[in-house]
Protein backbone atom coordinates (compact mmCIF):
# COMPACT_ATOMS: atom_id res chain seq x y z
CA UNK A 1 0.00 0.00 0.00
CA UNK A 2 1.07 3.83 -0.77
CA UNK A 3 1.13 6.30 1.87
CA UNK A 4 -2.03 7.73 0.24
CA UNK A 5 -4.06 4.57 0.67
CA UNK A 6 -2.80 4.12 3.89
CA UNK A 7 -4.57 7.35 4.80
CA UNK A 8 -7.52 6.94 2.72
CA UNK A 9 -7.94 3.68 4.60
CA UNK A 10 -7.80 5.68 8.16
CA UNK A 11 -10.22 8.20 6.94
CA UNK A 12 -12.77 5.59 6.12
CA UNK A 13 -12.46 3.98 9.36
CA UNK A 14 -13.47 7.68 10.57
CA UNK A 15 -16.05 8.03 8.47
CA UNK A 16 -17.46 4.95 9.62
CA UNK A 17 -16.96 5.12 13.38
CA UNK A 18 -14.78 2.28 12.92
CA UNK A 19 -12.14 2.41 16.14
CA UNK A 20 -8.46 2.18 15.04
CA UNK A 21 -6.07 0.10 17.74
CA UNK A 22 -2.67 0.17 18.55
CA UNK A 23 -1.16 -1.94 15.52
CA UNK A 24 -3.12 0.10 12.35
CA UNK A 25 -1.87 2.47 10.74
CA UNK A 26 -2.59 6.23 11.63
CA UNK A 27 -1.50 9.64 10.79
CA UNK A 28 1.97 11.00 13.15
CA UNK A 29 -0.02 14.02 14.00
CA UNK A 30 -2.77 11.73 15.06
CA UNK A 31 -0.91 9.85 16.80
CA UNK A 32 1.43 12.56 18.66
CA UNK A 33 -2.34 14.79 19.04
CA UNK A 34 -3.56 11.45 20.96
CA UNK A 35 -0.64 11.36 22.89
CA UNK A 36 -0.36 14.72 24.33
CA UNK A 37 -4.15 14.67 24.56
CA UNK A 38 -4.20 10.81 26.87
CA UNK A 39 -1.20 12.08 28.84
CA UNK A 40 -2.54 15.84 29.73
CA UNK A 41 -5.74 13.71 31.01
CA UNK A 42 -3.75 10.96 33.19
CA UNK A 43 -1.16 13.88 34.91
CA UNK A 44 -4.64 15.36 35.78
CA UNK A 45 -5.71 12.41 37.54
CA UNK A 46 -2.78 11.87 39.28
CA UNK A 47 -2.16 15.50 40.43
CA UNK A 48 -5.82 15.58 41.05
CA UNK A 49 -4.98 13.23 44.02
CA UNK A 50 -3.14 16.07 45.62
CA UNK A 51 -6.16 18.38 46.35
CA UNK A 52 -7.90 15.83 48.00
CA UNK A 53 -5.63 13.99 50.13
CA UNK A 54 -4.61 17.24 52.00
CA UNK A 55 -8.29 16.44 53.84
CA UNK A 56 -8.21 12.43 54.37
CA UNK A 57 -6.63 12.80 57.77
CA UNK A 58 -9.32 15.49 58.58
CA UNK A 59 -12.18 14.16 57.09
CA UNK A 60 -15.08 15.00 59.66
CA UNK A 61 -16.33 11.17 60.10
CA UNK A 62 -15.37 7.39 59.41
CA UNK A 63 -17.58 7.25 56.89
CA UNK A 64 -16.50 10.62 55.39
CA UNK A 65 -12.77 9.07 55.56
CA UNK A 66 -13.35 5.91 53.46
CA UNK A 67 -15.44 7.64 51.10
CA UNK A 68 -12.80 10.38 50.27
CA UNK A 69 -10.03 7.79 50.60
CA UNK A 70 -11.77 5.17 47.75
CA UNK A 71 -12.35 8.47 45.39
CA UNK A 72 -9.19 9.15 45.46
CA UNK A 73 -7.36 5.51 44.89
CA UNK A 74 -10.03 5.40 42.19
CA UNK A 75 -8.23 9.09 40.50
CA UNK A 76 -4.86 6.91 40.82
CA UNK A 77 -6.18 3.98 39.06
CA UNK A 78 -7.40 6.15 36.19
CA UNK A 79 -4.60 7.98 35.73
CA UNK A 80 -3.12 4.34 35.19
CA UNK A 81 -5.77 3.19 32.58
CA UNK A 82 -4.62 6.14 30.99
CA UNK A 83 -0.95 6.22 31.01
CA UNK A 84 -1.18 2.53 29.55
CA UNK A 85 -3.51 3.72 26.82
CA UNK A 86 -1.38 6.42 25.95
CA UNK A 87 1.71 3.78 26.13
CA UNK A 88 0.02 1.63 23.13
CA UNK A 89 0.80 4.77 20.86
CA UNK A 90 4.51 4.15 21.36
CA UNK A 91 5.43 6.28 24.40
CA UNK A 92 6.89 5.12 27.41
CA UNK A 93 5.78 5.57 31.04
CA UNK A 94 9.37 7.49 32.23
CA UNK A 95 9.01 9.59 28.93
CA UNK A 96 5.60 10.93 29.72
CA UNK A 97 6.54 11.15 33.61
CA UNK A 98 9.64 13.27 32.68
CA UNK A 99 7.45 15.55 30.84
CA UNK A 100 5.12 16.43 33.60
CA UNK A 101 8.05 16.79 36.26
CA UNK A 102 9.77 19.19 33.12
CA UNK A 103 6.72 21.34 32.90
CA UNK A 104 6.38 20.14 29.52
CA UNK A 105 3.59 18.63 29.32
CA UNK A 106 0.43 20.37 31.48
CA UNK A 107 -2.68 19.16 33.54
CA UNK A 108 -6.14 20.86 34.04
CA UNK A 109 -5.24 23.88 35.90
CA UNK A 110 -8.07 23.39 38.42
CA UNK A 111 -5.48 21.63 39.94
CA UNK A 112 -4.04 24.31 40.89
CA UNK A 113 -6.02 25.57 43.43
CA UNK A 114 -6.02 25.26 47.18
CA UNK A 115 -8.41 23.09 49.19
CA UNK A 116 -8.87 25.54 52.19
CA UNK A 117 -12.14 23.78 54.34
CA UNK A 118 -14.25 20.47 54.33
CA UNK A 119 -16.81 21.94 51.94
CA UNK A 120 -14.07 22.05 49.43
CA UNK A 121 -14.36 18.74 49.22
CA UNK A 122 -17.90 18.80 48.55
CA UNK A 123 -17.51 21.68 45.72
CA UNK A 124 -15.26 19.36 43.98
CA UNK A 125 -16.85 16.01 43.95
CA UNK A 126 -19.91 17.94 42.90
CA UNK A 127 -18.80 20.37 40.50
CA UNK A 128 -14.97 19.30 39.20
CA UNK A 129 -15.97 15.57 38.61
CA UNK A 130 -19.25 17.06 37.57
CA UNK A 131 -17.61 18.90 34.94
CA UNK A 132 -14.64 16.05 34.26
CA UNK A 133 -17.69 13.37 33.48
CA UNK A 134 -19.49 15.89 31.00
CA UNK A 135 -16.01 15.61 29.33
CA UNK A 136 -15.35 12.43 29.36
CA UNK A 137 -18.53 10.61 28.64
CA UNK A 138 -18.32 11.76 24.93
CA UNK A 139 -14.56 10.35 24.89
CA UNK A 140 -16.17 6.47 25.46
CA UNK A 141 -16.85 6.90 21.77
CA UNK A 142 -13.69 8.21 20.59
CA UNK A 143 -12.09 6.46 17.40
CA UNK A 144 -9.05 5.53 19.21
CA UNK A 145 -9.61 1.93 20.69
CA UNK A 146 -7.92 1.67 24.06
CA UNK A 147 -8.68 5.64 24.87
CA UNK A 148 -12.74 4.86 24.77
CA UNK A 149 -11.55 1.37 26.71
CA UNK A 150 -9.98 3.67 29.21
CA UNK A 151 -12.77 6.33 29.41
CA UNK A 152 -15.44 3.57 29.97
CA UNK A 153 -14.09 2.18 32.71
CA UNK A 154 -13.56 5.99 33.96
CA UNK A 155 -16.61 7.01 33.50
CA UNK A 156 -18.20 3.99 34.97
CA UNK A 157 -16.17 4.92 38.60
CA UNK A 158 -16.83 8.90 38.21
CA UNK A 159 -20.45 8.77 39.24
CA UNK A 160 -19.91 7.94 42.65
CA UNK A 161 -17.48 10.94 42.55
CA UNK A 162 -20.02 13.45 41.36
CA UNK A 163 -22.57 11.88 44.01
CA UNK A 164 -20.46 11.60 47.01
CA UNK A 165 -19.54 15.47 46.59
CA UNK A 166 -22.96 17.18 46.36
CA UNK A 167 -23.98 14.70 49.56
CA UNK A 168 -21.26 16.86 51.51
CA UNK A 169 -22.92 19.68 49.87
CA UNK A 170 -26.11 18.75 50.64
CA UNK A 171 -25.20 18.32 54.37
CA UNK A 172 -23.65 21.12 54.70
CA UNK A 173 -26.50 23.35 53.04
CA UNK A 174 -28.79 22.09 55.70
CA UNK A 175 -26.71 22.37 58.21
CA UNK A 176 -25.82 25.49 60.87
CA UNK A 177 -25.31 28.97 59.32
CA UNK A 178 -21.86 28.30 59.88
CA UNK A 179 -21.61 24.89 57.67
CA UNK A 180 -23.89 27.03 55.23
CA UNK A 181 -21.78 29.67 54.83
CA UNK A 182 -18.46 26.96 54.37
CA UNK A 183 -20.40 25.09 51.14
CA UNK A 184 -21.42 28.91 49.77
CA UNK A 185 -17.95 30.10 50.11
CA UNK A 186 -16.56 26.68 48.57
CA UNK A 187 -19.55 27.27 45.46
CA UNK A 188 -18.14 30.59 45.23
CA UNK A 189 -14.71 29.99 45.05
CA UNK A 190 -15.10 27.04 42.38
CA UNK A 191 -17.75 28.01 39.81
CA UNK A 192 -15.55 29.94 37.77
CA UNK A 193 -12.27 27.64 37.71
CA UNK A 194 -14.91 25.08 37.47
CA UNK A 195 -16.27 25.68 34.30
CA UNK A 196 -12.86 26.97 32.82
CA UNK A 197 -12.34 23.41 33.00
CA UNK A 198 -13.66 22.90 29.33
CA UNK A 199 -11.14 25.21 28.33
CA UNK A 200 -10.83 28.38 25.89
CA UNK A 201 -14.01 29.50 23.86
CA UNK A 202 -14.37 28.01 20.34
CA UNK A 203 -13.38 30.73 18.69
CA UNK A 204 -9.86 30.59 20.59
CA UNK A 205 -9.41 27.09 20.42
CA UNK A 206 -7.74 26.21 17.27
CA UNK A 207 -7.21 22.59 17.20
CA UNK A 208 -11.52 21.81 17.83
CA UNK A 209 -12.11 21.35 14.26
CA UNK A 210 -9.16 18.66 13.45
CA UNK A 211 -9.92 16.93 16.48
CA UNK A 212 -13.60 16.60 15.72
CA UNK A 213 -12.98 15.19 12.61
CA UNK A 214 -10.51 12.90 14.15
CA UNK A 215 -13.39 12.17 16.67
CA UNK A 216 -11.21 12.63 19.80
CA UNK A 217 -13.53 15.43 20.32
CA UNK A 218 -17.05 15.50 20.03
CA UNK A 219 -18.39 18.32 21.45
CA UNK A 220 -17.27 21.91 21.61
CA UNK A 221 -15.58 23.59 24.62
CA UNK A 222 -18.47 26.07 24.44
CA UNK A 223 -21.32 23.48 24.26
CA UNK A 224 -20.13 20.98 27.17
CA UNK A 225 -19.35 24.11 29.10
CA UNK A 226 -23.26 25.24 28.50
CA UNK A 227 -24.38 21.66 29.15
CA UNK A 228 -22.83 21.79 32.36
CA UNK A 229 -24.29 25.50 33.49
CA UNK A 230 -27.67 24.04 32.61
CA UNK A 231 -27.17 21.18 34.71
CA UNK A 232 -25.38 22.57 37.57
CA UNK A 233 -28.13 25.41 38.05
CA UNK A 234 -30.63 23.23 39.02
CA UNK A 235 -28.52 20.99 41.24
CA UNK A 236 -27.43 24.24 43.28
CA UNK A 237 -30.96 25.65 43.11
CA UNK A 238 -32.26 21.87 45.06
CA UNK A 239 -29.77 22.94 48.09
CA UNK A 240 -30.68 26.43 48.94
CA UNK A 241 -26.57 27.64 47.20
CA UNK A 242 -26.11 30.46 45.10
CA UNK A 243 -24.07 30.03 41.84
CA UNK A 244 -21.92 33.40 42.27
CA UNK A 245 -23.05 35.23 38.84
CA UNK A 246 -24.86 38.02 39.18
CA UNK A 247 -25.25 37.67 35.16
CA UNK A 248 -26.75 34.23 34.95
CA UNK A 249 -30.53 34.06 33.58
CA UNK A 250 -32.69 31.75 31.72
CA UNK A 251 -32.50 32.76 28.11
CA UNK A 252 -36.20 31.26 26.70
CA UNK A 253 -35.58 31.53 23.22
CA UNK A 254 -32.08 29.93 23.76
CA UNK A 255 -33.44 27.03 25.88
CA UNK A 256 -30.27 28.03 27.79
CA UNK A 257 -29.16 29.91 30.87
CA UNK A 258 -26.91 33.03 29.42
CA UNK A 259 -23.74 33.26 32.22
CA UNK A 260 -21.21 36.13 32.87
CA UNK A 261 -17.93 37.05 31.05
CA UNK A 262 -15.22 34.19 32.29
CA UNK A 263 -11.74 35.35 33.22
CA UNK A 264 -9.36 33.90 30.29
CA UNK A 265 -6.58 36.08 31.93
CA UNK A 266 -7.02 34.34 35.29
CA UNK A 267 -6.87 31.37 32.91
CA UNK A 268 -3.86 31.54 30.88
CA UNK A 269 -2.26 33.24 34.09
CA UNK A 270 -2.69 29.39 35.63
CA UNK A 271 -1.88 27.63 32.83
CA UNK A 272 1.29 29.61 32.75
CA UNK A 273 2.26 28.62 35.88
CA UNK A 274 1.20 31.08 38.11
CA UNK A 275 -1.76 29.97 39.94
CA UNK A 276 -1.77 29.60 43.95
CA UNK A 277 -0.55 26.19 44.17
CA UNK A 278 1.35 25.16 40.43
CA UNK A 279 4.84 25.13 42.53
CA UNK A 280 3.55 22.99 44.93
CA UNK A 281 2.13 20.45 43.42
CA UNK A 282 4.70 20.03 40.58
CA UNK A 283 6.97 19.67 43.51
CA UNK A 284 5.35 17.21 45.42
CA UNK A 285 4.74 14.94 42.32
CA UNK A 286 8.42 15.09 41.74
CA UNK A 287 9.30 14.51 44.91
CA UNK A 288 7.23 11.35 45.48
CA UNK A 289 8.74 10.07 41.90
CA UNK A 290 12.35 10.84 43.73
CA UNK A 291 11.86 9.67 46.90
CA UNK A 292 10.31 6.04 45.65
CA UNK A 293 13.39 5.37 43.06
CA UNK A 294 15.19 3.49 45.04
CA UNK A 295 11.73 1.11 46.36
CA UNK A 296 11.18 0.93 42.35
CA UNK A 297 15.41 -0.04 41.75
CA UNK A 298 14.98 -2.53 45.19
CA UNK A 299 11.84 -4.43 43.36
CA UNK A 300 13.38 -4.73 40.30
CA UNK A 301 17.07 -6.11 41.77
CA UNK A 302 14.71 -8.67 44.45
CA UNK A 303 12.83 -9.71 40.88
CA UNK A 304 16.04 -11.01 39.28
CA UNK A 305 17.89 -12.48 42.25
CA UNK A 306 14.72 -14.20 42.55
CA UNK A 307 14.67 -15.43 38.89
CA UNK A 308 18.04 -16.06 39.03
CA UNK A 309 17.84 -18.30 42.29
CA UNK A 310 14.61 -20.28 40.35
CA UNK A 311 17.25 -20.82 37.25
CA UNK A 312 20.18 -22.07 39.65
CA UNK A 313 17.96 -24.99 41.12
CA UNK A 314 16.81 -25.90 37.96
CA UNK A 315 19.96 -26.23 37.03
CA UNK A 316 21.24 -28.39 40.01
CA UNK A 317 18.74 -30.67 39.60
CA UNK A 318 18.99 -31.02 36.07
CA UNK A 319 22.82 -31.65 36.90
CA UNK B 1 6.85 19.61 21.73
CA UNK B 2 9.29 16.63 20.88
CA UNK B 3 7.81 13.03 21.73
CA UNK B 4 9.49 9.92 21.77
CA UNK B 5 7.76 7.60 19.60
CA UNK B 6 8.38 4.15 19.41
CA UNK B 7 6.51 2.54 15.80
CA UNK B 8 4.68 -0.35 17.33
CA UNK B 9 5.75 -3.71 15.08
CA UNK B 10 5.13 -6.28 17.99
CA UNK B 11 1.69 -7.11 19.98
CA UNK B 12 0.48 -3.75 20.89
CA UNK B 13 3.25 -2.42 22.40
CA UNK B 14 6.58 -1.79 20.47
CA UNK B 15 9.43 -4.32 20.90
CA UNK B 16 11.44 -1.05 22.25
CA UNK B 17 15.52 -2.29 20.94
CA UNK B 18 13.62 -3.63 17.75
CA UNK B 19 11.57 -0.86 16.67
CA UNK B 20 13.63 2.05 16.78
CA UNK B 21 12.33 5.40 17.98
CA UNK B 22 10.40 7.39 15.07
CA UNK B 23 11.89 10.71 16.63
CA UNK B 24 15.18 9.83 18.30
CA UNK B 25 15.75 6.85 20.57
CA UNK B 26 18.26 7.43 23.39
CA UNK B 27 15.41 7.60 25.91
CA UNK B 28 16.37 5.31 28.51
CA UNK B 29 14.07 2.67 29.85
CA UNK B 30 16.22 0.64 31.80
CA UNK B 31 14.84 1.32 35.22
CA UNK B 32 10.90 0.87 34.21
CA UNK B 33 9.11 -1.87 35.81
CA UNK B 34 8.17 -4.39 32.79
CA UNK B 35 4.85 -4.12 31.21
CA UNK B 36 1.98 -6.78 32.30
CA UNK B 37 -0.96 -7.56 30.39
CA UNK B 38 -4.05 -8.07 32.77
CA UNK B 39 -6.86 -10.68 31.77
CA UNK B 40 -9.57 -11.07 34.29
CA UNK B 41 -12.37 -13.83 34.43
CA UNK B 42 -15.40 -12.00 36.00
CA UNK B 43 -17.33 -15.34 37.31
CA UNK B 44 -16.89 -18.35 37.27
CA UNK B 45 -18.26 -20.05 33.82
CA UNK B 46 -16.79 -17.07 32.49
CA UNK B 47 -13.62 -16.75 30.31
CA UNK B 48 -10.37 -14.47 31.27
CA UNK B 49 -11.05 -11.36 29.33
CA UNK B 50 -8.19 -8.53 28.51
CA UNK B 51 -9.03 -5.42 30.65
CA UNK B 52 -5.37 -3.16 29.96
CA UNK B 53 -2.25 -3.46 31.53
CA UNK B 54 0.76 -2.27 34.20
CA UNK B 55 3.69 -1.96 35.20
CA UNK B 56 5.12 -4.61 37.54
CA UNK B 57 8.80 -5.57 38.71
CA UNK B 58 7.41 -9.50 38.54
CA UNK B 59 3.94 -11.87 38.22
CA UNK B 60 3.38 -11.52 41.89
CA UNK B 61 3.03 -7.89 42.17
CA UNK B 62 1.61 -7.71 39.11
CA UNK B 63 -1.16 -9.99 39.77
CA UNK B 64 -1.61 -7.55 43.57
CA UNK B 65 -1.79 -4.70 41.37
CA UNK B 66 -4.29 -5.82 38.90
CA UNK B 67 -6.40 -6.67 42.02
CA UNK B 68 -5.95 -2.77 43.14
CA UNK B 69 -6.97 -1.26 39.78
CA UNK B 70 -8.94 -3.75 37.87
CA UNK B 71 -10.81 -5.23 40.53
CA UNK B 72 -11.98 -2.56 43.20
CA UNK B 73 -15.83 -3.46 42.44
CA UNK B 74 -16.08 -7.01 42.19
CA UNK B 75 -15.46 -7.46 39.06
CA UNK B 76 -13.16 -10.62 39.12
CA UNK B 77 -12.62 -13.94 40.74
CA UNK B 78 -9.58 -14.77 38.90
CA UNK B 79 -6.58 -12.96 37.33
CA UNK B 80 -4.22 -13.66 34.58
CA UNK B 81 -0.96 -11.49 33.69
CA UNK B 82 0.92 -11.97 30.88
CA UNK B 83 4.41 -10.02 30.36
CA UNK B 84 3.60 -7.66 27.04
CA UNK B 85 6.51 -8.80 26.13
CA UNK B 86 5.35 -12.39 25.30
CA UNK B 87 1.90 -11.57 23.17
CA UNK B 88 2.62 -12.52 19.83
CA UNK B 89 0.00 -10.29 17.49
CA UNK B 90 -1.01 -10.61 13.86
CA UNK B 91 -0.37 -8.02 11.25
CA UNK B 92 -3.89 -5.57 10.47
CA UNK B 93 -1.61 -4.59 7.59
CA UNK B 94 -2.08 -8.22 6.42
CA UNK B 95 -6.42 -8.81 7.44
CA UNK B 96 -7.31 -9.03 4.35
CA UNK B 97 -5.57 -11.87 2.83
CA UNK B 98 -5.19 -13.26 6.13
CA UNK B 99 -8.95 -13.49 6.62
CA UNK B 100 -9.91 -13.82 2.76
CA UNK B 101 -10.24 -17.71 3.15
CA UNK B 102 -13.53 -17.22 5.39
CA UNK B 103 -15.01 -14.85 2.76
CA UNK B 104 -16.55 -16.98 0.28
CA UNK B 105 -17.71 -19.90 2.30
CA UNK B 106 -21.38 -18.93 3.60
CA UNK B 107 -22.40 -22.64 3.25
CA UNK B 108 -20.84 -22.49 7.00
CA UNK B 109 -23.88 -20.94 8.71
CA UNK B 110 -27.08 -22.88 9.18
CA UNK B 111 -28.96 -19.36 7.52
CA UNK B 112 -27.59 -20.84 4.07
CA UNK B 113 -30.05 -23.59 3.96
CA UNK B 114 -33.44 -22.65 2.41
CA UNK B 115 -36.14 -25.33 3.87
CA UNK B 116 -39.41 -25.63 4.37
CA UNK B 117 -40.83 -23.22 6.89
CA UNK B 118 -43.35 -26.46 8.10
CA UNK B 119 -40.18 -27.87 9.35
CA UNK B 120 -39.83 -28.19 13.16
CA UNK B 121 -37.17 -28.54 15.52
CA UNK B 122 -34.35 -28.10 13.54
FE1 LIG C 1 -11.04 10.56 37.57
FE1 LIG D 1 -13.27 11.58 39.85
Amino acid sequence: MTVHSFQQHFDEKIDNDVAIEPRDWMPDDYRKTLIRQISQHAHSEIVGMLPEGNWITRAPSLRRKAVLLAKVQDEGGHGLYLYSAAETLGITRDEMYDQLHTGKAKYSSIFNYPTLTWADMGAIGWLVDGAAIMNQVPLCRTSYGPYARAMVRVCKEESFHQRQGYEIMMALANGTDVQKKLAQDALNRWWWPSIMMFGPPDDNSPNTAQSMRWRIKRFTNDELRQKFIDVTVEQAKLIGLTIPDPDLKWNEERGHYDYGTIDWNEFWDVVKGNGPCNKERLETRKKAWEEGAWVRDAALAYSKKRKARKENKKDNLAA
Amino acid sequence: MNQFINKNLYGDYGDKEQAGGAEGSNHNTAAEWPLWEVFIRSKAGLDHKHVGSLHAADAEMAIENARDVYTRRLEGISIWVVESKYIHASDPATADSMYEPANDKVYRHPTFYNLPDELTHM
